[in-house]
């Protein structure tokens, strides 16, 4: 996991502005934008980018390995490995990208929520949490899944993304609890309250603009644990379905077969999941860096 | 000490009970059960006469208050049932998974330790050079790989290179240790390689940190030796954060190794689990629910005892 120490913003709203303040101060978070660019351009324009079908069962050249005709080989179904991981990235960026805006964004209004009502909601809640931080998030996200079963929407299967980001709720309320605590005291919170402002109002129009800065970098973060997660679920058998074309997929199935006599059929969607998911823990932590002056390394 | 140790342990009975609690019921929000999974698995059309009595067979046909009931009168016997799908008690069925992944466990973990304390040390030491930044790339990319590729990718290796592939029955540690070994090293390296990633991260800055202190100036401006300054008295005090992350994250460990025990085909709880999970089969999922739980919980508490021992400013009342 990576380790978020948010200080939180409370005062500060500079905001560094511009890109090119960015590139130079976090070349490296650059380059891992750069590689989510491509990602998320490839995922998009798929059908243009890739050479063959995704779905496409073509037995003339089953297992065929890396060669010209087809870059990264073939699978035990003659399907293209370089089509399939473009069409992946799309499967990957989706669900990696909705998940976490679910999770993170139900976590931070509850962290906010908790800070802003506090006493016994606030202990309430933080109970909560801690017992749903005893699980390990694949062991929440499978029995989600397995309870709730498939249910697509537009090709995008709901309870996946439910069942992703629902085990990120606690750990985004935690660290956004603690990055609310000291904008509960502030002035114009007091203000808001003697102004007659509703608990509603003043949690999302006073405190949740705060803990904006603390609630992109764990989105980003989150980004990477969510791809992560659908490739293990899609592993095991229980994130995105065949024929889907998905990274985790790829690595499972007749996949699992097979890989020791034809290494391409796996390699390749490993390193794309590693990219992705390295891209955007590297992303969020240049992120932090940058958006946060308090933290120095 | 004792005391305080002892209040700790009650203070886990009642989140166990809310845990087992919640477990119940989530597993059950939604209908369908195992029954129809279960008779539906052999292909034939089933009808609902034969369903309804397999259900009154299982117990499922009770109103959930009373399996509500016998789930929870079972707890407190450490009896959780029997197996939806085995029909095989479920303490049994975890306990003859258990020594395999604990033995897993314990081997991903020694691992992890071995990788991450001498290169988070190496890293601090040589703060900002090629060497910290390699280190660093080397433990940001362990939280990137996913552990079950990595295993695949280890399996492939040891085919291409050494032509050999890991031994596919499970033989005992204590009557053919190095065969058990040799089989499970591979899965310990895949989960543990993730760990150390985590690991690592956390020797690095805590020994950066200890090596600002006053009391390392006065050992090297008494002249001793850089390498008894960093083991004698860096290190002893940079191990605490590690030690108390090795327990937080524990509960990651258990996800690694989830998925590595499908791809060595290891019959451990992990995949117990997905297996009980898939089938709907609710009291082993609840089973080993339960188990992980306790297990986490137990752990946390150690992890906070054993700070309490070796850094003796820290004093439970």
């Amino acid at each position: 996991m990576t380790d978020l120490t948010l200080t939180p913003t409370v005062q500060r709203r500079s905001h560094p502005g511009k890109i090119g303040a960015f590139v130079r101060a976090q070349p490296l978070g650059a380059i891992a934008f750069v590689v989510i660019m491509v990602m998320l351009l490839a995922g998009i324009f798929a059908p243009f980018v890739a050479p063959y079908d995704p779905v496409e069962i073509d037995f003339a050249s089953v297992m065929a390995p890396p060669s010209p005709l087809h870059v990264f080989g073939t699978d035990p179904f003659g399907r293209d490995v370089l089509t399939r991981i473009i069409y992946g990235a799309r499967t990957a960026m989706v669900i990696g990208f909705l998940s976490s805006f679910l999770g993170c964004s139900i976590g931070a209004l509850i962290g906010v929520a908790s800070v802003y009502y506090g006493g016994k909601i606030d202990l309430v809640v933080q109970r909560a949490v801690d017992i749903m931080l005893v699980f390990p998030v694949i062991v929440m996200a499978l029995v989600v899944v397995s309870m709730l079963g498939r249910h697509p929407v537009l090709g995008i299967d709901m309870n996946l993304i439910l069942a992703i980001g629902i085990p990120i709720i606690p750990q985004v309320a935690r660290v956004i609890r603690s990055a609310a605590l000291p904008v509960r005291s502030a002035a114009f919170v007091d203000a808001a309250r003697l102004a007659g402002f509703s608990g509603v109002r003043i949690i999302l129009g006073q405190m949740v603009p705060n803990v904006v800065a603390p609630y992109i970098i764990l989105l980003t973060a989150f980004i990477a644990q969510s791809i992560l997660l659908e490739a293990s679920l899609s592993f095991l058998g229980l994130g995105v379905a065949d024929p889907t074309p998905a990274w985790g997929l790829m690595l499972s199935g007749s996949s699992a077969d097979f890989y020791r006599q034809a290494p391409w059929i796996i390699i390749f969607p490993g390193v794309a999941i590693s990219v992705a998911v390295f891209a955007f823990n590297f992303f969020g932590d240049s992120l932090r860096d940058w958006l946060d002056p308090k933290f120095h390394r | 000490m004792i005391s305080y140790a002892l209040r700790r342990l009650a203070l886990i009975i009642p989140t166990l009970i809310t845990i087992a609690v919640l477990v119940f019921f989530v597993l059950r929000i939604v209908p369908g059960d195992i029954v129809e999974f279960k008779l539906r698995a052999e292909g034939s059309d089933v009808s609902q006469e034969v369903i309804e009595k397999e259900r009154v067979r299982l117990g499922l046909d009770k109103p959930l208050i009373g399996q509500f009931g016998d789930w929870m009168v079972g707890l407190a016997t450490l009896n959780l049932g029997q197996s939806m799908w085995t029909e095989r008690p479920v303490t049994e069925e975890i306990a003859s998974r258990l020594p395999l992944t604990v033995e897993l466990a314990i081997l991903s973990m020694l691992i992890a330790l071995i990788i991450a304390v001498p290169s988070g040390i190496i890293a601090a030491v040589y703060d900002s050079t090629w060497i910290d930044y390699s280190v660093r790339i080397f433990s940001i990319a362990g939280l990137a790989v996913p552990p079950f590729w990595l295993g695949m990718v280890i399996a492939v290796g040891l085919l291409y290179f050494f032509n050999w592939l890991p031994p596919i029955t499970s033989p005992s540690l204590f009557t053919d240790p190095i065969g058990n070994l040799s089989q499970l090293i591979w899965p310990a390296l895949a989960v543990g390689y993730r760990y150390a990633a985590i690991l690592t991260r956390i020797m690095r800055s805590s020994v950066r940190e200890v090596l600002n202190e006053d009391y390392i100036r006065t050992a090297r401006a008494k002249g001793l030796l850089e390498s008894l300054v960093i083991r004698r008295h860096a290190l002893p005090n940079a191990m605490l954060p590690t030690i108390t992350v090795v327990g937080l994250e524990f509960a990651f460990l258990i996800g690694g190794l989830i998925v590595v025990e499908q791809v060595f085909n290891l019959n451990g709880i992990g995949k117990l689990f997905v297996q009980a999970v898939t089938r709907n089969d609710f009291t082993l999922t609840q089973g080993i629910i339960m188990l992980i739980a306790t297990v986490s919980l137990l752990i946390t508490l150690v992890v906070d005892l054993l700070y309490g021992i070796l850094d003796p400013r820290i004093r439970y009342r």
